[in-house]
């Protein structure tokens, strides 16, 4: 985009650092379609930061789509519904993708998708009644957090937020589920953000997209420029498309200015970021009162027969979505769920789709392959390229030196692992991992 | 399916394609104007030397790492490649062989690989040789080699010496011949048209940032500037103090070396501004012929102090905390 029209607001103050990645938006003009309905979804039950739920159903029950089958009375949660109808088969642990063993409901499905009859609208007049409603309906952050989003949502009145930023970013590679909730469900994200806006009293909302998605931009600004838009409150932002410009402390900076401070909320300088997605779905919500239970993948990446935007059951196997997309057309070196920088690499493909999944991507050997590590050179890419300030390269050698004191001096817990260090390493330094392991240190550190 | 064959890693699952082999390569391609520039200046013994002074670094860096630490092989980082190039830019062109190959020696085996190899040492490894050499063979290393005394002149020490700009001021070269290069000097230092092409070279590709090069050099002119007002000396007397001794040579090549200048850019400026007053001084007051070298050296003593005071605080520090740990480190 050449000319930013007027009415537009560019970033307050510009993010420092990040990375040029390629784009790679292969997807972007494929709409989401639906996969066939699986014979069978495993639902984990801690798709969320926060308590894991307990399961709420037994082998044997019949369970239809929408129903809850697992909760928690823990605040920092967010129930799980069953994704297809049919019998539960299995309650049971099984190894997640980041290889941690969690409980999971197993289940059967009679592939006629029944929707739970106790499926209806909520009642949202007020406050309580619409966080009450987004807790029901098992939302968390749908770009890849899954932090639940009645959590987000339900800061104290008092607290002086402002700054509503409806985050359409998507700065990562090849991920383009987000861009075609722009284009598809464009009256969803319209009623969305007026009705969060007016619910949770918001002074100003901002809606986010980078200069790489020209025809989202032109979506939002009408849903900007709208008339329910009393008083010009509701404005697009367009940002320079640069890794990690979706960011949340990077996305309150450019609409604000303000710097979220280290082991701080967005909500503590008066700002809340949700991904565009996410506010689509609970405008959606609040019309049917049909909870979370599919959401949309990006599949892609250089080991993909046809690379494609889906739609499945949470739970439905990787495999099988694989499958659907035509299979590996070549022999996949690695696999990952959501995007490129930030994404997990899975041992294999016998796994569920969780809430916060936005993509599966497959890759061949040779871009599985990275370049050899060797020593560093101290040449600063890293502390170059770290949108936090951080330098890298100092966290690594006091990590390896055990130099608490450094370490927690120099900011090793404010790191968010967007991955822009490691990228940029020209001695293919493995930052992020020596990131965790510098922040397990301290923990363990602390624990003593 | 199961697949006991794929990869898995930490994020990021995508890395740039710059190496260390590329960023090494570029510092060897900006070095390559100003190593013409030498052969046309003094000569094919300025090529023999620099060729000399390359293989002997590659040769003791494979051969040290090999035989007496028993580790991995680092040549092929190129790493080595530089360090021969820069210590025979610093070198006249009528030095004696067997010097060059005791000067690499230490350069590599003393100052880099006895402190741990590539990014580990904490001077830089072509001005800890040049220094050394300049202690141990004081004479060789200030007998001057006369420009064009012939090209095929492989003589050495046998050529006509003559004093550089800095040693004596009697026989000055005109503006034009100091910036093409064409004066009695260390064989890759004098051709500041070449360096000054090397340095753009690296900043388009963005191997090195502006802010050490920049703030070495105009430290030196004002400094130099300061002086030449309160001494009365003419407004030359600077230019003569840029253009002579290695400043561009050092500025650009050898202060920008990563491991031993600072990281962040406040750091970098900190350092060139101290290179610069360093210089000046020696150049003032000091009884060496060349402050370039030995100011490089002292700062990059005082890199990790400098690195400790302007590393920026984590994102969104508060103002406040800011000045409180300041106040205690």
């Amino acid at each position: 985009m050449s000319k930013i029209p007027a009415g537009v607001l560019t970033a307050v103050k510009k993010v420092r650092g990040g990375v040029a990645v390629d784009h790679r938006k292969n997807t972007a003009d494929l709409e989401v379609v639906r996969i066939p309905t699986p014979e069978k979804v495993v639902i984990p039950m801690q798709m969320h930061i926060g308590a894991p739920c307990e399961p709420v159903v037994k082998p044997g029950d019949d369970v239809s789509v929408g129903q809850v089958i697992g909760d928690t009375d823990k605040f920092v949660s967010a129930p799980i519904h069953a994704t297809v109808s049919g019998k539960v088969k299995a309650v049971g642990d099984i190894k997640m993708p980041n290889g941690i063993l969690a409980k999971a409901v197993t289940i059967e499905s009679d592939g006629e998708m029944r929707l739970w009859e106790g499926i209806e609208p909520p009642k949202v007049t007020n406050r309580d009644e619409f966080l009450k409603a987004v807790r029901a309906s098992g939302l968390v952050g749908l770009g890849g957090a899954g932090f639940p989003t009645h959590v987000k949502l339900g800061f104290s009145p008092d607290k002086n937020i402002d700054t509503l930023v409806i985050n359409a970013a998507e700065c990562e590679p090849f991920i383009t589920v987000d861009y075609r909730e722009c284009i598809d469900n464009s009256w969803d994200i319209l009623s969305a953000v007026y009705t969060i806006k007016d619910l949770l009293g918001f002074k100003n909302v901002v809606i986010a997209v980078e200069d790489n998605k020209p025809e989202a931009f032109n979506v939002l600004k009408r849903i900007a420029d709208n008339e329910y838009d009393v008083g010009d409150k509701v404005k697009l932002m367009v940002l320079k498309s640069r890794y990690p410009q979706g960011a949340e402390k990077m996305m309150v900076q450019s609409a604000t200015g303000r710097k979220v401070p280290p082991g701080k909320l967005p909500a503590d300088v008066g700002c809340v970021v949700m991904n565009v997605a996410s506010a689509a779905f609970v405008s959606r919500y609040l019309k049917t009162g049909k909870p979370l239970v599919s959401r949309s993948l990006t599949v892609d990446g250089s080991a993909i027969a046809e690379p494609k935007n889906v739609r499945v059951p949470i739970g439905t196997n990787i495999g099988e979505i694989i499958d659907f997309c035509g299979g590996f057309k070549t022999e996949p070196g690695k696999i990952i769920t959501g995007g490129p920088m930030m994404g997990l690499a899975i041992v294999n493909t016998d796994l569920p789709v969780l809430k916060q999944n936005n993509a599966i991507l497959a890759f061949d050997k040779n871009d599985a392959q990275f370049k050899k590590q060797t020593d560093c050179i101290r040449c600063g890419s890293c502390a170059a390229a770290c949108p936090l300030s951080l330098t890298p390269t100092n966290i690594v050698r006091a990590t390896k030196a055990k130099d608490y004191e450094t370490m927690k001096r120099i900011g090793v817990n404010v790191c968010m692992e967007c991955g822009s260090c490691a990228y940029s390493c020209p001695a293919g330094i493995p930052l992020v991992q020596y990131m965790k392991l510098a922040k397990a240190v301290l923990r363990e550190e602390a624990a003593k | 399916m199961e697949n006991e064959k794929l990869f898995v890693s930490a994020s990021p699952h995508f890395r740039s394609a710059k190496t260390t082999r590329g960023i090494m390569l570029d510092v060897i391609i900006a070095l390559v104007p100003a190593l013409i520039a030498s052969g046309v200046i003094f000569g094919l013994r300025a090529l023999v030397i620099t060729a000399l002074s390359v293989c002997c670094c590659v040769f003791f860096e494979w051969s040290f790492r090999k035989f007496i630490l028993k580790k991995s092989n680092t040549v092929g980082d190129l790493s080595a490649v530089i360090t021969g190039i820069l210590l025979a830019f610093n070198l006249p062109s009528g030095i004696p062989y067997w010097m060059v190959i005791i000067g690499d020696l230490f350069a590599i085996v003393v100052v880099k690989q006895l402190f741990g190899g590539i990014g580990q040492n904490f001077v830089n490894p072509a001005i800890g040789g040049r220094i050394f050499m300049l202690l141990s063979f004081s004479g060789a290393m200030t007998s001057w080699t006369e420009p064009h005394t012939g090209f095929m002149n492989l003589a050495g020490a046998d050529a006509l010496t003559g004093a550089t700009p800095l040693v004596s001021e009697d026989i000055l070269p005109s503006v034009g011949d100091m910036f093409m290069g064409i004066r009695g000097g260390c064989l890759g230092e004098t051709c500041i048209f070449a360096l000054i092409i090397g340095g753009i070279y690296l900043l388009v590709r963005r191997v090195i940032s502006p802010a050490i090069p920049l703030s070495f050099i105009c430290t030196v002119a004002a400094v130099m500037g300061i002086y030449t007002a309160v001494k009365g000396e003419g407004a030359e007397f600077v230019i003569y103090q840029l253009l002579s001794g290695g400043l561009f040579l050092g500025a650009i090549f050898m202060a920008t070396d990563y491991s031993t200048s600072p990281i962040s850019t406040k750091g970098k400026i900190i350092f060139g501004i101290g290179c610069g007053l360093i210089t000046c001084v020696i150049r003032l007051f000091g009884s060496l012929p060349e402050g370039v070298s030995y100011s490089i050296i002292l700062m990059n003593i005082l890199t990790p102090l400098i690195e400790r005071i302007t590393t920026p605080k984590p994102f969104g520090t508060p103002k406040k905390e800011k000045k409180a740990k300041e106040a205690q480190a």
